[in-house]
């Protein structure tokens, strides 16, 4: 199989800091591919560059095996590569639905859409129910509620929601459980399972181990500016990984 | 005023409303009780969800409580309708800030640049002998320009929009007094030459209440701003902006672009402000409306918009005007000095960013 997304030898340095050496990434699809590496292993630099926030200074990173290159977060996403950040980047006193569709709003047909600019909110409204619904978030019920009313799993659930609404080729989540207890982790771990149901490969950048021994079908271990090995969950113990991770134990050769 | 209240109403209409929804009986994760609130809980949420109802009640009690101190004259229909006469300027200003300041930012210099407008209308029109039509062009785009320009500085050279307005109020009016040499334009010769700059000033006699065609226009923009903000990707991006504007960048909003936008927007409804107050002042004068830059904030404020950006309603900034206007009305009929409408208005804006803090706490 084909992998979706490639990243070959990605390099940057700031200054003297070698954040990225000549790493290397690939995503398959269909699978969760989880990211560990210790602090200053380079692993946020490496999302950075794939989700445009960062331009390398040498590499390329392939999508569906052509070549891309991107400048901001704006067009990786025109081109397919939706984010999840930390912050989730919602605005909370704006509804659900607003939220879904910011920066990429419905306007309605005709005159008053074409010349008026109107917004077709009831559009709006019935494609953001349908998008949580697919994903198991029925549990919220008013479209139209403001996200800053919503838990900080059902706000995971908006923004998850809304990175896997309009022709999404790859979704980067990061650290997706960080600010969250154990019950709204346990339902946004379910949540990935359920993008990745939906056909849609996830790279899953995490601190929590068990998490992403839990849902990931194979974890890319950064190191030192490089990926060191990619581990299969199912083969290796978390103790394994973070000897690796560490320098402690010798990696597996690919 | 039957269209205001309709959009009011439509405005309310639009908040989500906070009721047992919000928490479902399977989500026992959801750490929000909703069954244990207090009455004052309550009351704070209500109020978060609608930030127009605080100008509304204030509007209704001070209208009230003015009747009772200050009797029938104060509720004469001619009354009335010079209050909404008096608040046709600080109005038209207080709209432009709203959209500032629902970005989170502040505009120390719309009086300034409106001031700057109507001394381009009436010097090129009177002075110059230009047209009228073209006099009063130059005016708006004088009013774009200035306002993009403080949109330039804030998001090219990210300084803070105080310090940026601070420093533009000051360059504008000084460029006023180079343009007027410190001399006003005066209603006689604008009524000769130029009588359309007079237009809105002219008043029409509806059973008794008088209105300029400026208050009505002030309406309009009131109304035509409101489909903005609330009907328009436009508008959404504006409270966006103002509520994280990081979070709005990376949702695809290019937060420069749209800024200097709301600049201009803003410069813009200030130059047609501008044309309106020389109808209700009569002539052009350089030092006119010196206090207007912290009255329309003052409006903003007690309309119930927030000064930390991303909530509030252009229709609360409306009320928030005639507040002040009726505040000032009512305590000169029932006789009492200037000094104590400064004072009570002083304590009116503590209360309302008092109660707009309080009210933001249920977010957290």
């Amino acid at each position: 199989m084909e992998p979706i997304l490639v990243a070959k030898n990605l390099s940057k340095k700031y200054g003297k800091v070698v954040a990225l050496d000549d790493a290397n990434l690939e995503l398959y699809p269909g699978e969760v591919l989880g990211v560990i590496g210790d602090n200053g292993a380079g692993k946020s630099t490496l999302i950075k560059v794939l989700c445009g926030a960062v331009i390398p200074d040498s590499g390329e990173i392939l999508l569906d095996g052509k070549q891309v290159s991107f400048t901001s977060p704006i067009e990786a996403r025109t081109l397919g590569i939706e984010t999840v950040y930390q912050n989730l980047a919602l605005s909370p006193a704006l509804s659900i639905t607003d939220n879904m569709f910011l920066g990429r709003e419905i306007r309605q047909k005709g005159f008053m859409g074409k010349f008026l600019r109107f917004l077709d909110k009831k559009a709006m409204a019935e494609e953001a129910r349908k998008r949580l619904s697919e994903l198991g978030l029925l549990t919220i019920q008013n479209i139209n509620q403001l996200v800053e009313t919503l838990s900080g799993g059902q706000r995971q659930g908006v923004a998850v929601a809304r990175a896997t609404s309009f022709g999404t080729k790859v979704v980067i989540m990061d650290e997706p459980t960080a600010a969250l207890g154990v019950k709204e982790s346990r339902r946004v771990l379910e949540l990935i399972g359920e993008v990745r149901a939906r056909g849609i490969p996830i790279i899953l950048i995490s601190h929590n181990m068990p998490h992403v021994f839990e849902v990931a079908d194979r974890i890319h271990i950064h190191r030192l500016g490089t990926r060191l090995c990619v581990i299969d969950p199912k083969k290796y113990e978390m103790s394994d990984a973070v000897a690796f991770m560490t320098g402690a134990k010798e990696p597996p050769a690919n | 005023m039957n269209k205001i209240s309709e959009d009011i109403s439509k405005d309310l209409k639009d908040q989500p409303k906070f009721s047992g929804d919000i928490g479902s009986k399977d989500q026992d994760h959801h750490s929000f009780e909703l069954g244990e609130q207090t009455t004052l809980k309550k009351i704070q949420h209500f109020l978060h969800g609608n930030p127009t109802i605080v100008p509304v009640i204030i509007l209704i009690l001070s209208v009230i409580g003015f009747g009772f101190i200050a009797g029938g004259k104060f509720f004469s229909a001619f009354n009335l309708s010079l209050i909404v006469q008096q608040v046709t300027i600080v109005g038209i200003l207080a709209a432009a800030q709203t959209l500032i300041i629902l970005t989170a930012g502040i505009d120390l210099s719309v009086a300034a640049m409106m001031v700057l407008a109507s001394v381009f209308m009436g010097k090129l029109s009177v002075e110059m002998g230009i047209p009228t039509l073209p006099a009063i062009m130059v005016g708006m785009i004088s009013g774009v320009a200035t306002g993009a320009f403080n949109g330039l500085l804030v998001t090219r050279l990210r300084l803070p929009p105080f310090i940026v307005t601070l420093g533009t109020w000051n360059i504008f009016f000084a460029l006023v007094i180079f343009f007027t040499g410190s001399q006003s334009i005066r209603s006689s010769d604008i009524e000769i030459n130029a009588p359309l700059l007079h237009f809105w000033g002219e008043r029409i006699n509806l059973g008794g209440f008088v209105f300029t065609y400026g208050a009505f226009l002030m309406i309009g923009i009131f109304v035509f701003l409101w489909f903005l903000l609330n009907k328009t990707a436009w508008g959404r991006h504006v409270y966006a902006i103002g509520d994280d504007k990081d979070a709005a960048e990376l949702s695809g909003i290019r937060t420069d672009r749209m800024l200097v936008s709301i600049y201009a927007v803003a410069g813009l409804v200030v130059a047609i402000g501008a044309w309106v107050s020389i109808g209700r002042v009569g002539s052009v004068s350089p030092t006119s409306f010196y206090e207007g830059n912290l009255d329309s904030i003052t409006a903003v404020v007690i309309g119930g918009t927030s000064l930390f950006g991303g909530r509030g309603t252009i229709i609360g900034s409306l009320f928030g005007a005639l507040i002040v206007g009726v505040f000032s009305s009512g305590l000169s009929i029932a006789g009492l000095d200037v000094l104590w409408q400064r004072f009570a208005l002083g304590c009116l804006i503590i209360i309302a960013v008092g109660i707009d803090q309080w009210i933001r706490k249920v977010s957290n």
